[in-house]
């Protein structure tokens, strides 16, 4: 089994895999990341096959690596993802995704009556459960929860 | 306090909360002063209101304040498509406190980010209104002589009333039973009962009106206004359950007081009022005195 997944992400030298992203949270991850605006060398795949998830994504990323409040965004997407930190070919470090206490930017806040969809300004939560993830907004202090996720 | 916005109930302690209604009965015993000499209050309403907007401006008067301001945006820049953002920054070069009323929500606490002025958040859509939940507890304690133990029934739109919310997380410092009495389309929300879970409260949830008032020390009142309902019929049916009549009042405890935040429609009957267990128009009075409270605490001259 180990050695199956080592064969699969060896296609990379030096980089990052995620792995285990639902496979419909593919494009938000990208989006999150900002992977749709860097020249690395980028593969992915979608609707494969996963026991825990039923269908899912991957993605291979050369010569980028994350910071770990970076790659803590995409848990409100992904929140079973899976990080291999590639160098020379060898996978060096394991990591999980891991919601953080608290979030600015990235989702919406499903109340229409916000001031943070009238003014411009960016959104801020407090991450209030972090299993089923809802967000408590900082300035209308309603919930936004993962089902209702518009990402920026 | 001083100088800190008031946003939310949530923004102050207990303690706090105790020494703005201590300072309100200082107040209340001597209401004109010259305290507010030389300062300016900006009064922003964004939407129109009675009482909140009349207590804040009778408050600073009383004490020798200036206002300036709007009482609705059609006199403003607003209704060029200025951003609030720009009214705050700008407003905020010509006074020393602001107060404002918004429909957005989460509104007052954006304006406090942007201005070194302190805001006070007269209401901020269907969000908050503390200055109305340290009122509510002014009168709560005025007519019990404690905050401490009390049973406290709320009636009505439980669901989208946010004076009932915001008066539920402020007596949970207190140990407070809460009894709510609402249709099934208008009941606590799962949220506000979770908290008080956590929290080790007894609360309890009723259908009608029944005896079981007679263990209260406070009825709140609220609208039941049609437009929440999604099914009119529903409406019709349950409008005329939620009215208080002074039968209702008769055998309960002699301490028990009534109050409601105001406008009232047709929930309370007109012949309450001359009941001395009536105490929601007192309540629009003690407004005055707890919004002097706050402005000269925050204005840091007390």
């Amino acid at each position: 089994m180990m050695k199956d997944k080592i064969l699969e992400v060896s296609a990379i030298k030096d980089g990052t895999v995620i792995d285990h992203i639902p496979a419909n949270s593919l494009f938000k991850v990208i989006s999150i990341l900002g992977l749709d605006k860097i020249c690395n060398k980028i593969t992915f795949g979608t609707n494969l096959e996963s026991k825990k998830l039923g269908q899912k994504a991957i993605i291979k990323l050369s010569d980028v690596f994350f910071f770990d409040k970076d790659i803590n965004k995409i848990a409100l997407v992904a929140p079973q993802a899976k990080l291999n930190i590639i160098k020379n070919y060898q996978v060096t470090e394991k990591k999980v995704v891991e919601v953080p206490d608290e979030i600015s930017g990235i989702v919406k806040c499903m109340n229409p009556q916000c001031i943070t969809n009238a003014e411009k300004l960016t959104t801020k939560f407090q991450v209030v459960s972090k299993k089923y993830v809802k967000l408590k907004c900082y300035y209308c202090e309603k919930i936004t929860d993962q089902e209702h996720f518009v990402i920026i | 306090m001083k100088g800190k916005s008031l946003v939310s109930i949530n923004d102050y302690t207990k303690d706090e909360y105790i020494k703005i209604l201590d300072l309100a009965e200082v107040f209340e015993k001597k209401s004109v002063q010259n305290i507010l000499q030389g300062k300016v209050i900006a009064s922003l309403f964004f939407e129109p209101s009675t009482r909140t907007r009349l207590s804040f401006e009778s408050a600073v008067n009383k004490l020798g304040g200036k206002i300036i301001g709007f009482s609705d945006t059609s006199s403003s820049s607003v209704t060029k498509g200025e951003t609030l953002y720009d009214t705050i920054k700008t407003v905020s070069n010509y006074c020393d406190l602001i107060v404002m009323r918004h429909p957005l929500e989460g509104s007052a606490r954006f304006a406090s980010e942007i201005t070194n002025v302190p805001i006070i958040n007269a209401g901020d859509g269907a969000n908050q209104h503390p200055t109305q939940t340290l009122l509510d507890l002014y009168s709560i304690r005025k007519t019990q002589s404690t905050l401490d133990n009390l049973n406290i029934f709320m009636v009505g739109d439980l669901k989208y009333g946010r004076t009932v919310h915001s008066l539920l997380m402020a007596m949970s410092k207190f140990n407070t039973t809460y009894n709510f009495i609402a249709p099934e389309e208008l009941k606590m929300p799962e949220e506000y009962k979770l908290f008080l879970e956590n929290h080790g409260l007894k609360y309890y949830e009723h259908r009608d009106f029944t005896d079981i008032i007679s263990k209260a020390d406070i009825i709140y009142m609220t609208r039941v206004q049609k437009e929440r309902f999604t099914d009119p019929i529903e409406y019709e049916r349950t409008k005329n359950a939620y009215v208080l009549k002074n039968e209702f009042l008769v055998n309960t405890k002699e301490n028990l007081r009534v109050l409601h935040p105001l406008p009232r429609v047709s929930e309370i009957e007109q012949e309450v009022d001359m009941n001395p267990k009536a105490y929601y128009f007192t309540q629009a009075l003690n407004g005055v005195f707890i919004r002097q409270a706050i402005i000269t605490s925050i204005l840091g001259l007390i």
